[in-house]
């Protein structure tokens, strides 16, 4: 399978990474390689197998369902570019 | 060097011990030897004076008869870990400004065993690189120079790491390993380095790059340093839900120099038609090494390696992409501004990543987007299964694997720039353990013919880091590396 130009810039869209159209082509050919490249996989019979799902075989540890952190608001939006009112701020986004 | 720099970990627990120097002696050194280190760019931040309280504290507690474990030794820290109060930039422009309200959860074990913050190092943007050079704080080189002088690569992505320990800016270091970027730096740098197994070390607080694969691990001179370190780092962390809760042995007191009897598989798949002779020759001294030493040598079969690289450009990718969506321009760091909320996203993350970040996150939204989940996806997870098989067939037939831990010596500095596949062919005998999770380490073993550091990699089964250490301390015996990269810097 192979990607083209508008397939790249669909899924630097996806990404949210702004792609100017003269760099549509290098990134292009750059995916394709890669692609081209792990398409070997498909040699690979993989019928009857299992994806995996977890890297050691171990139970995911469980925790009481309570509150155990938390009112921290400050330090939450300390790092924020811009934090107003002690709410994250954005670009306005409903008109 | 000054004398004190000198020393490893080990002997210099022994000197602060004995009194021979203070920790505030012994880190105002290290302080020193950074200022004058700079040409080699490792450091992104120096907490001179944050380390010297450290030290004072270290001292404090040795007089009061409570030191901790690594009470006073000087460290550095991959700057993917986030320290309370000190700029983490995981080497991104996107981070800019990124004062964490929080420490991870490694180096909170480790400055509770009274190690000291020397500051932060440099690596590949987001981890993301095997040769140092995507850091948007610039190339970091590598002590070690070829013969005729040319300058090297430290290896990567914990190129910062290595090359700091290499050129005694640090005691040790702390690096991340997710499909090779603890070992293939250690090796490049002539230093030991050892990625333990998934879960041994909480991922909490350590900016995430492919979550299934990143564990943090030591960069140290010497096997019985990174014993040391490892065991302050290690430990199970109800904040990390794939940490293991299982004991964290005594790394140290498992490098018991006997290795008889102990099973060494060779697998035949790692002995690649274009790997360069003297990387091979070095694979079968080290074999003898272990024979001698009254190691039983085992011929073993990983069918599935040749895939395990194309494996991990579907699986790690897919991971970043979906751990990198959290750079939006609105919680930290870099923002931006853009005509409406996704223009302010696009601009911000443009503008924020790298070039090799950016292929990543554009393969990783590819191969998980709609109609080619399965494809790619589905079908990288279904082979990984069976290279994780593979390596738990070979381990009933032996204890340990021994392989060359990289393909070469350290590259010329823009060598693998134009192709991203060459890059990503170094990490060609890391990239399988790291699938199957496995604790694996890198022992320096000799030289290459431009002069340059060559390791030796040994591989162990799940949680059994004990006798990886220990097969790797004979390593270290036989192969005797003494050899110092020659201070330019």
């Amino acid at each position: 399978m192979s990607v083209d130009k508008e397939t790249v810039a669909r899924i630097a869209h996806l990404a949210r990474i702004k792609m100017p159209e003269e760099a549509l082509e290098p990134v292009t050919g750059s995916l394709n390689n890669i692609l081209e490249w792990v398409e070997q996989l498909s040699e690979v019979n993989t019928d009857d197998v299992e994806p995996m799902t977890s890297v050691v075989h171990a139970r995911l540890s469980q925790r009481q369902d309570g509150v155990n952190d938390g009112d921290m608001r400050d330090s939450v939006l300390k790092n924020a570019p811009n934090a107003e009112h002690g709410f994250f701020a954005v670009p306005k986004v409903i008109e | 060097m000054s004398d004190l720099t000198s020393l490893s970990m080990a002997d210099a627990l022994a000197g602060l011990d004995a009194g021979d120097f203070s920790s505030k002696e012994l880190t105002q050194s290290y302080l020193d030897a950074v200022e004058a280190g700079q040409a080699i760019n490792a450091y992104t931040t120096v907490t001179a004076d944050q380390a010297l309280d450290m030290a004072a504290a270290a001292d404090d507690a040795r007089a009061a008869g409570t030191p901790g474990p690594l009470a006073g030794i000087p460290l550095a820290v991959k700057d993917l870990f986030c320290t309370k109060g000190v700029l983490t930039t995981a080497s991104s422009h996107i981070l800019d400004g990124f004062h964490p309200e929080y420490e991870s959860t490694v180096t909170s074990n480790l400055w509770r065993d009274g190690a000291v913050m020397l500051g932060k190092v440099s690596l590949d943007e987001f981890a993301m690189g095997s040769s140092n050079e995507t850091s948007y704080f610039g190339s970091v080189e590598n002590p070690w120079r070829a013969d005729d002088g040319q300058s090297r690569v430290p290896g990567g992505s914990s190129g910062g790491s290595a090359a700091a320990v290499a050129a005694h800016l640090a005691v040790a270091a702390t690096g991340t390993d997710t499909g090779g970027s603890i070992r293939q730096p250690s090796s490049y740098c002539g230093l030991t380095g050892m990625k333990p197994t998934y879960g041994r070390c909480s991922r909490w607080g350590v900016i995430a790059f492919a979550s299934s694969l990143d564990q943090a691990g030591p960069i140290a001179r010497s096997v019985k340093d990174t014993a040391l370190m490892l065991g302050s780092m290690a430990g199970y962390d109800a904040k990390d839900s794939t940490s293991i809760d299982t004991p964290v042995p005594d790394y140290a007191a498992a490098l018991t120099g006997d290795i008889r009897g102990l099973k060494v598989g060779i697998p035949k798949e790692y002995r690649l038609d274009d790997t360069p002779a003297e990387i091979l020759a070095l694979w079968d001294q080290g074999i003898d090494w272990l024979k001698q030493s009254g190691a039983e040598i085992v011929d073993i079969s990983l069918p599935h390696t040749k895939y395990a690289l194309a494996t991990y450009y579907i699986v790690a990718p897919a991971e970043a992409s979906s751990n990198l969506a959290r750079y939006d321009g609105v919680k930290y760091g870099l923002r931006v501004p853009g005509d409406s909320l996704i223009d302010m996203y696009e601009n911000t993350r443009a503008e924020g990543f790298g070039e090799e970040v950016t292929r990543r996150i554009l393969i990783g939204t590819y191969v998980l987007s709609a109609g080619y989940y399965d494809a790619y996806y589905l079908k990288a997870q279904k082979v990984r299964s069976l290279i994780a098989r593979d390596f738990e067939q070979a381990y009933q037939s032996c204890d340990v694997i021994l392989t060359p831990t990289a393909p070469s010596a350290a590259f010329a500095p823009g060598e693998n720039a134009d192709d991203p596949i060459s890059m990503y062919l170094n990490d060609v005998f890391t990239v399988p353990a790291s699938l199957a999770g496995l604790p694996g380490i890198s022992v320096p073993a000799g030289l290459s013919g431009e002069g340059l550091p060559l390791g030796l990699q040994l591989l162990g089964r799940p949680f059994d880091e004990e006798t990886v250490l220990r097969a790797a301390g004979v390593l270290e015996e036989a192969a005797g590396f003494t050899a110092q990269p020659s201070k330019w810097w």
